[in-house]
């Protein structure tokens, strides 16, 4: 919601006359009135071969018995949903995807505050710091899932040793569901926490000075300045990043892939999302009608829960101090 | 120190902090506590990548040994060697450059242009149109893979990085940013000038709209260029093991290697060595421009 609001100025504008200019002839209007098309067609034209249409046409294949090999084969209704949505293999893989999701985003949205407001102290060097903060950023996830799942090996990981020398038993990272959640999460975590904190440092700045002065007046200390002014004036860059990150999250397929050598999620599907999923159907069983179908069954997931947090947003906007 | 800022010349923000806060001026420096913890979030970032390379310079059976040497052995070169040797590194490095530069390349020379004509043009269904722009920011076109694959096939593209390269010419975002720039960068005026001097619609592109655009085109480059580099997804799915980009390259060194840490561990390190060197180079804009797009979101 808030992304269209600068824009707004910009769509009314559009209503006065186009300007003449001189009597530049026929060619000259054509240049005027073709020129714009011409300019923005590039990206409509790709972005619908190569965006949308496979997008759409991912319902269609989603209906049919269509293979791999094979192509297209006869209409089936319903039947590839209702045999991903029969399989406990999906559950299992949307319990994962969730669990693993809402793991890495709580922690992450908190650390990010958190670290966003030390970044905002008046400090030496800031652009170091800030540099040094998105460091991860950099690391392919293919690369971090290989780093973290030797980190987190069950037996030699340098986790599980660390745990070992204060007493506590190894953990089994890969072999155990929850923990390998956890390791994934981390992986997440570790590559976009500081990207994260820089949206939220930027918003922090943008809050006027004078609601802190006014706080301090009011004799609160910068603790309670933290929480009372600027964790709300936070709120819209919270959820602009939690819709973000849900529409990555969700399709979250690196990090697992690569979590072990054999990139089926796990012996027992212990951290199999449904991309991993829809891959499995799609690439290892020739099932295109299936994977299909689980596409479209996580687009749905999406659209839900960004509609869910459009309207938490609306909500939160129109109660806030009207502008 | 206020010398660094001329780097990012966007953050307007920068002169006013001084006076901030408590109403004492510039003497507000944070304590020890602040830069403590920033040093300890700094080195978690660091420390992985610093392991990778101290598990990278022995050979693997080093893994099983406790206490765990912390100094870097004399392994590293010829890991990294026998990693060039089993996948096709020099390929897949080739390919991850090609790929990344023509797509960043694509999308910022596509969306400048489309971003001009949102900012700066008027024509009918303007508005609608780039709604539709923002909408699609939020689509998750990557759920499209199989009839995209199968186009792919049909076209003969599989396991080309064409197949790879045409789906990421152009993203919305791209279109949204310059859209965004260009409309506070560029004042009516000088585009009107320029038509009145008799400029062409291109010409008045080529000489008012793309050089206003260049600050804002130059980080689209590089988030864009990071993104291509890292993204494995698709061409894991479309590329063929003899042709990989390097993400995918790595992951060909895992199945191959998965028990001998040293080896695949290596590899990670040197599929991120050059985004590590343009991190040094280009660290101050990448910084400045997600803080830019966060003020603009």
């Amino acid at each position: 919601m808030s992304t269209t609001t600068p824009l707004r100025p910009a769509t009314e504008q559009s209503e006065p006359p186009p300007k003449r200019i001189g009597f530049g002839g026929r060619l000259s209007r054509w240049d005027l009135k073709l020129s714009p098309y011409l300019y923005i067609s590039p990206f409509f034209v790709l972005f619908f071969v190569t965006g949308l249409f496979p997008l759409i046409y991912t319902g269609w294949v989603a209906v049919h018995d269509w293979d791999l090999i094979m192509g297209q084969g006869e209409f089936v209704g319903a039947k590839n949903f209702t045999d991903v949505l029969g399989n406990r293999d999906f559950w299992n893989a949307l319990t994962n995807t969730f669990s693993i999701f809402v793991l890495s985003s709580v922690p992450q949205v908190i650390c990010a505050i958190t670290i966003a407001a030390l970044l905002d102290a008046n400090l030496r060097a800031k652009t170091f710091w800030r540099m040094g903060v998105l460091l991860p950023y950099v690391v392919a996830p293919v690369a971090v899932a290989l780093i973290f799942s030797n980190l987190f090996a069950d037996k030699f990981g340098l986790i599980n040793s660390i745990l070992g020398t204060i007493g506590i038993d190894p953990i089994g990272w890969h072999s155990q569901r929850l923990p390998s959640h956890l390791a994934i999460a981390t992986m997440v975590n570790f590559r976009w926490t500081g990207y994260n904190a820089l949206i939220f440092l930027a918003a922090m700045q943008a809050i006027p000075r004078d609601l802190y002065e006014q706080a301090s007046i009011d004799g609160a200390g910068k603790i309670r300045q933290f929480f009372s002014v600027t964790v709300p004036m936070l709120r819209p860059t919270i959820i602009f990043i939690v819709i973000t990150s849900t529409i990555g999250g969700l399709q979250i397929f690196d990090e697992p892939r690569l979590y072990d050598a054999y990139g089926r999620g796990g012996a027992d599907g212990q951290w199999q999302t449904l991309t991993i999923l829809l891959y499995e159907q799609g690439w290892t069983r020739s099932n295109f009608g299936r994977a299909s179908a689980i596409a479209v069954l996580l687009f749905l997931i999406i659209v839900v829960i960004g509609l869910v947090n459009y309207f938490v947003t609306r909500l939160i906007s129109t109660s806030e101090v009207k502008r | 120190m206020t010398a660094l800022t001329p780097g990012q010349p966007l953050l307007t923000e920068e002169p006013a902090r001084g006076r901030a806060r408590t109403g004492r001026s510039y003497s507000n420096r944070p304590g020890k506590i602040v830069y403590g913890l920033l040093a300890a979030v700094v080195l978690g970032g660091m420390f992985p990548l610093w392991w990778s390379f101290l598990v990278a310079s022995h050979d693997s059976a080093v893994l099983s040994r406790n206490p765990f040497p912390l100094v870097p052995g004399g392994n590293f070169l010829q890991n990294a060697a026998t990693v060039i040797d089993t996948v096709p590194f020099w390929r897949a490095t080739m390919n991850s450059i090609i790929v990344s530069t023509v797509c960043s390349a694509s999308v910022v020379l596509f969306a400048t242009l489309a971003g001009y004509a949102f900012a700066k043009l008027r024509f009918r269904g303007r508005g609608p149109l780039l709604v539709f722009v923002i909408a699609t920011m939020a689509v998750p076109t990557q759920l499209g893979v199989v009839p995209l694959y199968q186009v792919m096939a049909k076209l003969g593209w599989t396991g080309e990085l064409l197949a790879v390269i045409v789906p990421s010419l152009v993203t919305a975002f791209g279109v949204f940013w310059m859209t965004q720039y260009l409309s506070q960068a560029v004042p009516d005026e000088l585009i009107e000038a320029a038509r009145v001097d008799g400029c062409s619609m291109i010409r008045t592109f080529w000489h008012v709209g793309l050089p206003a655009s260049r600050p804002a085109a130059a980080m689209l480059g590089l988030f864009t260029f990071v993104a291509t580099w890292t993204n494995f997804f698709w061409p894991f799915i479309v590329l063929g093991p003899q042709d990989p980009t390097l993400p995918v390259a790595l992951q060909q060194l895992q199945a191959a290697h998965f028990v001998d840490y040293s080896l695949v561990l290596a590899g990670a390190l040197l599929a991120t060595i050059p985004l590590l060197i343009l991190f040094v180079f280009a660290g101050r804009q990448l910084v400045s421009g997600i803080m830019q797009g966060a003020v603009k979101q």
